[in-house]
């Protein structure tokens, strides 16, 4: 328990001194506005993280979540130009999606693939779908006037964005599943002893497969915000975004191996990695440098973290 | 080499595991450490070898105070640990064994595999063993791996080596050989501390005798001092009576499960067999006369070729574990720590694995209701701990098999599946175990127990299933189930 709560802490801590740093560089950085804004920046790659989480404490890992973006998100995008209602649009982007995450658990579960190559093959398959769907080509003049389509990424509530909106009432209904549910207890236990697991007479495989559900639903859901803030969708929308999602999960103090890690956590690395984009922005530094200084706070927060255990 | 422990403490979780313990080892002598699961003996040979920090006490060791941070600066000074899990790699030489991580190197860093081949041929010949350096670990048998550690502990100059149950794999042939090497290095002049639940043993080899009791040093005498009987006392605590309690179950006369004619190739062929309600039926056999693979048959966790089972009378399908539980079938397998436990979890987390669907509604777990029926089971079945929030890895081999009992008590089975349930379990804890057991019959649940004990297997089953090379060997009646009756069809000389 101790370790866990120091774990926890560390990465809190971080994102409070990387916080002090930027602010004493800029104090814009503290503004409403821009807070805001940080939070905005993030929505997208937090639904993701939010589906890694789930996928990452079974022990597993899901490349295909940019793919599937991109996929869903185009589906999406098209309907719309068709002149099919935007809640048909996107429930269908929903669902495809949703689908695209079965076709993973299903390979994974009943095919016997390693979770790594599985997806890594349905990455390169959803991705190749994309460009057939999309010819290459963008889809766009999606919202030229005003639509639940363009409320979803460009609205706001009491000036609060809509897609920081969405991603925390995600965020909150999926802590509680993780805490308070079966679901979120067999979760937990099939990343700590799948072998156990399965002998206490646990379903793994659907439990698996719901999970991948999940992280292609989220991935679906983080591309249609995406799709209606840029207006387009792009077949090339979400290169990397595993990786990011990767990223914030590991940063939020979770170990790949699966069994250990809380999605608070997560949400930290997300806001971490959104704070070093948002400050070095306002800092003018170099798009180039930010990877650089992105990957190395990666590595940094990981090296603490076995400092600390 | 003289060790001198003096008022160590250590609490882990709030829970004092050693309480101010003093432990003093003689040079050149063997000395036997025992104690009940979670006495404190692992912990304090942990504090010893520097794996964990002490809260009090000092170390001296030779007349000088040590304090180890890692169990290589404890190598250094020539203590070494050599573990109940052997730390051999089996995909590596001998030679390359003896050697992990101290390779003899020229000045260019190159290995100088000359001179590492004398130093271990040595090494070897001081234990009067002799096989090829060439050949890969892990096609040596456990009794030889272990002669690797032996050996790797004189190439560091061990003046202290502390064995952990080291004859628990070891045939009796092997056993001796192992006891000859230990008498051999003590008059050399190294020290041993010796930690096993075997009592015949202690008192064949070892001189001096510690008792470790809830982490409190109860006792220390010369081995020719004391008697089995004052061991036991000693360890346990209180009189524990007879090792077995009475069978008070009684069987009804309808059988619960039937098996008939399971066969699955190169495992077990045409089993059949009954189990009564309210029953014991005990299994036994030698290792690999296919009663662990049989269970999981079972159980819906192996596929098997042909065969059929019937549940009160009834054919039933079971394809897998989560079928068996809803036909009321527990299993508490061979192994807890890899197919009985999370480790990382805590009791509570453990128990409610198998059925948490009566814990909560909708899939959201009832936390007050969770906490009383998991408090109620820890209560009923002795686990000894202060909170259902500690993870079981914390906790001893007796309390983390009666997790599992827990775990499978809250799916309220008709029928309960055990495998080997006392192995590396200490004496007392055994007792409560077989109590369980009774009590579960008492009640009514059908229970298998495959044991490789014999004494365990004929005082707690009610019949006695002997399996010879997957096959059936006989079914024998309690008047009926003695040692040699058992073991004359286990060999198959019927």
């Amino acid at each position: 328990m101790k370790a866990l709560d120091i774990r926890k802490h560390g990465s809190l801590i971080g994102l409070l001194i990387l916080t002090i740093i930027i602010t004493s560089m800029n104090p814009n950085f503290l503004s409403t506005t821009n807070l805001l804004n940080v939070l905005l920046q993030v929505s997208v790659n937090a639904l993701i993280s939010f589906g890694m989480l789930f996928v990452i404490l079974t022990g597993g890992i899901d490349l295909s979540v940019g793919a599937i973006l991109a996929l869903s998100s185009a589906i999406t995008a098209d309907l719309i130009v068709q002149g099919y209602p935007p809640f048909v649009a996107m429930g269908a982007g929903l669902l495809c999606g949703a689908i695209f995450g079965v076709v993973n658990g299903l390979v994974i579960t009943k095919g016997k693939i390693q979770p790594f190559i599985a997806t890594l093959a349905t990455m390169t398959i959803f991705r190749g779908l994309t460009l057939v769907y999309t010819n290459g080509n963008p889809i766009s003049g999606l919202s030229p006037e005003e639509t639940v389509f363009s409320f979803v990424g460009k609205g706001d509530i009491l000036s609060i964005p809509v897609p920081v909106i969405i991603f925390l009432i995600v965020f909150t209904i999926l802590m509680f599943v993780l805490g308070k549910t079966t679901f979120g207890r067999y979760t937990y236990a099939i990343g700590g002893n799948e072998d156990a697991t399965k002998l206490a007479g646990i379903n793994v495989d659907r439990v698996k497969i719901m999970i991948y559900t999940l992280s292609g639903l989220l991935a679906a859901l983080a591309g249609i915000i995406l799709t209606s803030r840029l207006d387009s969708a792009q077949s090339t929308a979400g290169v990397g975004y595993e990786l990011d999602a990767i990223a914030a999960v590991v940063l939020g103090g979770t170990s790949l191996a699966g069994g250990r890690g809380r999605i608070t956590g997560t949400l930290i690395g997300i806001l971490i990695l959104g704070v070093i984009n948002n400050g070095l922005n306002m800092l003018d530094v170099s798009s180039f440098y930010q990877n650089v200084v992105k990957g190395s706070v990666i590595l940094l927060a990981i090296l603490l973290d076995r400092k600390d255990k | 080499m003289k060790i001198e422990m003096k008022s160590i403490s250590k609490s882990f979780y709030g829970v004092q595991v050693l309480k101010k313990v003093d432990f003093t080892l003689e040079n050149a002598e063997i000395h036997a450490l025992m104690g009940e699961n979670g006495a404190g003996k692992s912990t304090l040979l942990k504090i010893l070898t520097g794996v964990y920090k002490r809260d009090e006490g000092t170390i001296l060791v030779d007349g000088v105070e040590k304090v180890y941070n890692h169990p290589i600066e404890a190598e250094k000074d020539g203590i070494v640990f050599i573990h109940q899990e052997l730390n051999i790699l089996p995909n590596l030489t001998v030679l390359e064994n003896l050697f992990l991580g101290k390779e003899i190197k020229n000045s260019l860093g190159v290995i100088n595999k000359k001179k590492m081949e004398e130093k271990a041929k040595t090494a070897l010949k001081t234990l009067n063993v002799n096989f090829p350096l060439d050949m890969l670990a892990g096609e040596l048998s456990v009794g030889k791996q272990q002669m690797i550690e032996i050996a790797k502990a004189l190439l560091v100059d061990a003046k202290l080596i502390i064995m952990d149950e080291p004859t628990a794999a070891l045939t009796e042939q092997e056993t001796s050989l192992l006891f000859n090497v230990i008498r051999d290095l003590q008059a050399k002049g190294v020290s041993f501390i010796y930690i096993s639940h075997r009592m015949e043993e202690i008192f064949e080899v070892c001189d001096v005798i510690s008792i470790l009791r809830d982490g409190v040093h109860v006792m220390n005498k010369k081995i020719s001092e004391t008697d089995f009987d004052e061991v036991v006392r000693s360890m346990v605590g209180r009189e524990i009576g007879d090792r077995f309690p009475k069978l008070t179950n009684t069987p009804e006369e309808n059988s619960r499960l039937e098996v008939e004619n399971l066969t699955k190739k190169g495992l077990f062929e045409n089993v059949s067999f009954y189990v009564k309600k309210g029953e014991i039926l005990g299994v036994s056999g030698l290792m690999g006369a296919g009663r662990t693979e049989l269970a999981h048959a079972i159980f819906g966790s192996l596929k098997y070729d042909s065969g059929t089972t019937k549940i009160n009378g009834e054919k039933v399908k079971i394809k897998s574990p989560i079928d068996a539980k809803n036909h009321g079938i527990a299993f508490i397998t061979e192994d807890r720590k890899s197919e009985g436990l999370i480790l990382d979890f805590s009791i509570e987390d453990n128990i409610l694995l198998a059925d948490a669907n009566h814990l909560s509604k909708f899939g959201v777990l009832k936390q007050s209701n969770i906490e009383k029926r998991v408090n109620e089971l820890i209560k009923k079945i002795n686990i000894k701990t202060n909170t259902s929030k500690q993870p079981v890895k914390s906790l001893s081999g007796g309390n983390q098999q009666k997790v599992v009992f827990a775990k499978w008590l809250q799916t309220k089975p008709d029928i309960l599946i055990l495998d080997e349930p006392t192995r590396g379990v200490d004496v007392g804890a055994k007792k409560e175990i077989y109590n369980i057991i009774i009590d579960l019959a008492s009640q009514g649940v059908s229970v298998i127990l495959i044991s490789s004990d014999l004494p365990e297997v004929i005082s707690l089953s009610n019949r006695v299933m002997v399996m010879h090379e997957g096959k059936i060997g006989g079914i024998l009646q309690k008047e009926d189930a003695t040692q040699e009756n058992i073991m004359k069809i286990a060999t198959g000389g019927n």
